[in-house]
């Protein structure tokens, strides 16, 4: 195992700019998830820490040795590619065996591993197929095991769930987890699911443009986004985001938008500053919302847009105007009789806010 | 619906006889070529042969020029196409898998040159360079004229084929910790194979085939290949003593037909998408 560093990396195909300049650091034993829209540069990242995609300047660090310019193979990596790249001419064994064989092993040996591992991920009984035998999601579990087959340094993984059903995409998800705690290796993640991310990582990278946006624990991602973008990629359903005018009277913030009804709050030096462009961001995430009493102070209302009963959970939506959407997450087994007119309330402690930029503003109890 | 039902029965019998016409003008010559071989009073027309005989081949494997001449054949040809597989293959994968800029580019000129340099029109220069290079009168030389004519060509073909499969492959194999060379060898050039065979084939046939660059290059009677030794079934006066013209030509054609045959039953013919699915 070791660790993994990024040192001012950046990447252009041509004119294209996928990674403009990204620093960090992964420690020893970290399980990093690089989380992010489409076309955001996760899958050029996690190249250039295999050695498959050269920086166009910067270096990266495995273990503290300078990898840059290394070949693939000496890197002491493996890597689960997004789209499998199982060889064709090969069977399940020999796929997953492939590299024992370059590292020497002998055939039994390394076949006996390689149902060891495809055993655990339920593909020991196709050792025989052709990859052109079986399903995708096998296929993703083959090319899962062949990463998994041999002690790397390092383990990259390129969304290596996103063709699994929801039942074995959990049970991988669990898999992937206890490995990590069973022998604490450091791995890059890939994905954009942001349940998988939150699930699996000890840090998660969100990424934007071929930035990175914000660097932090899972729950520090969930509490406190550093923007707006974060906030709408993560949570299920993600944070609801309202635009609000803002004005200072009577030493308090008052927030001002369509259907939106909040006490006014408690001021602070960051509030102030922010709220002299007139315009910010509120935020509150579905599970913080709830169906309002007459007695509450923050309400959000408007007509009602969809009710979805989701089993242990109903997400009832309304739609303020033309001013969007707002989505509640209510945890009742019963079903949420409401009427045409909805309306949502929320405590103020579960608020966020972003300026007129879309960054966060520190809250009154923060520093 | 009865006149329609006619019109269509009319059209159909005017198509089949149509068709009928047309597949026995190419199947003539064809059974003919089967036929003539074993007919000992052979003509150009058509005979069932009676009685059938193998005297035509007897008299044919008693010109021991003429059996010298396939075995030369099977030479150049052989040379040729290792040649052409294996240059074809290390060049089309470098130009499909690395960034040389204008790679494109070379693959086209090398490609319009070489329809140059098989054709008639560059004998002349081809001779004075292999002359120069004292290779006249050697199997070398028409080797390498034939690798260098064909070459162009198979590597457009391969660099197709190769450009289809995806790179992953042996990204996959090299970040397990196979070498580049084994990476090639042990995942591209496997995946690579039906197009190898597809462009081994074209090239055998192409150099059994020909008849202007052996006939320039070589000099003596022993290195004659199947295609120029054809010509001692001629008689002085020039006119082909058909019988035996038969049996060498079917002689002749029979590695073709059993390359063929072995490369659909190992192989089977596809030209393009390296993966078999
Ligand atoms: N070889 C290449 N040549 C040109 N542009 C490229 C190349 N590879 C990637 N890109 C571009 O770089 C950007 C980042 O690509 P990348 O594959 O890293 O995205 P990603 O975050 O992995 O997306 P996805 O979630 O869809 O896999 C994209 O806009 C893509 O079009
Ligand atoms: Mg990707």
């Amino acid at each position: 195992m070791a660790s993994v560093e990024f040192q001012n990396i950046s990447k252009s195909f041509g004119a294209f700019v996928a990674v403009p300049d990204i620093s960090f650091q992964i420690a020893d034993g970290e399980f990093i998830c690089l989380l992010g829209p489409s076309g955001c540069g996760k899958t050029t990242s996690l190249r250039m820490i295999a050695g498959l995609e050269t920086p166009s300047s910067g270096r990266v660090m495995i273990g503290g040795r300078d990898v840059t310019y290394l070949h693939p193979k000496d890197r002491g990596i493996s890597m689960v590619f997004q789209d499998y790249a199982l060889y064709p001419h090969m069977n399940i064994a020999d796929n997953i065996a492939y590299p024992l064989k370059v590292r020497g092993e002998q055939e039994t040996k390394r076949h006996a591993r390689a149902k060891e591992v495809a055993d655990v991920l339920k593909i020991g009984d196709l050792m025989k197929r052709l990859p052109s035998q079986i399903s995708g999601g096998q296929q993703q579990r083959t090319s899962l095991a062949r990463a998994l087959v041999y002690p790397s340094e390092v383990y990259l993984f390129d969304e290596p769930l996103s063709n699994l059903d929801a039942k074995l995409r959990l049970e991988a998800r669990g898999f992937l987890n206890h490995l990590q705690r069973d022998m604490g290796m450091t791995a890059v993640y890939v994905t954009h699911d942001q349940a998988e991310a939150m699930a699996l990582a000890t840090r998660i990278a969100v990424m934007d443009k071929g930035r990175i946006v914000q660097f932090a624990p899972p729950i520090e991602i969930y509490r406190r986004p550093a923007t707006t973008f974060v906030a709408n990629f993560v949570g299920n359903p993600p944070m609801n985001l309202v635009p609000v005018e803002a004005s200072i009277g009577e030493g308090a913030l008052h927030l001002r938008a369509d259907g939106l009804q909040l006490a006014p709050i408690a001021l602070t030096d960051a509030i102030a500053k922010a709220a002299k462009s007139g315009r910010m961001t509120l935020g509150v995430r579905p599970e913080h919302l709830r169906i309002a009493e007459p007695s509450d102070r923050n309400v959000v209302s408007g007509d009602l847009f969809a009710n979805e009963n989701m089993g242990p959970e109903s997400l009832v939506t309304l739609e303020r105007g033309d001013n969007g959407r707002v989505t509640a997450r209510i945890f009742t087994d019963d079903e949420i009789k409401v009427g045409t007119s909805v309306h949502l309330s929320f405590d103020q402690k579960h608020i966020t806010l972003f300026d007129d930029t879309g960054a966060r503003i520190p809250a009154a109890d923060e520093r | 619906m009865q006149k329609k039902a006619q019109n269509i029965f009319v059209r159909r019998t005017v198509f089949a006889a149509a068709a009928t016409f047309l597949g026995t003008v190419f199947a003539l010559p064809l059974v003919w070529f089967f036929f003539a071989p074993f007919n000992a009073r052979a003509e150009l027309g058509l005979a069932i042969p009676s009685p059938f005989t193998l005297s035509n081949f007897a008299t044919v494997f008693q010109n021991t020029f003429a059996m010298q001449a396939l075995l030369n054949s099977l030479i150049q040809a052989a040379g040729g196409v290792v040649l052409v597989g294996a240059a074809a293959t290390l060049a089309a994968y470098a130009l499909s898998r690395s960034p040389i800029p204008g790679k494109g580019a070379v693959t086209y000129i090398l490609l319009l040159f070489s329809s140059v340099v098989s054709g008639s029109a560059a004998m002349v220069p081809i001779f004075l360079i292999i002359s120069a290079a004292g290779l006249i009168d050697t199997h070398l030389a028409v080797i390498l004229v034939f690798a260098g004519g064909l070459l162009p060509t198979a590597m457009f073909i391969l660099r197709d084929f190769i450009d289809a499969i995806p790179r992953s492959y042996e990204e996959s194999a090299m970040v397990a910790g196979a070498s580049p060379l084994q990476a090639f060898f042990d995942v591209a050039l496997p995946v690579i194979r039906p197009g190898i065979v597809v462009v081994v084939v074209w090239a055998f046939v192409n150099i059994w085939g020909s008849f202007l660059i052996p006939f320039i290059l070589l000099r003596s009677d022993k290195l004659m290949p199947a295609s120029v030794a054809i010509y001692s079934f001629y008689s002085e006066a020039g006119t082909p003593i058909v019988t035996l013209l038969a049996a060498y030509s079917l002689i002749y054609s029979l590695p073709v037909i059993a390359l063929y045959l072995l490369v659909n039953w190992k192989f089977g013919f596809r030209f393009f998408g390296g993966i078999k699915s």
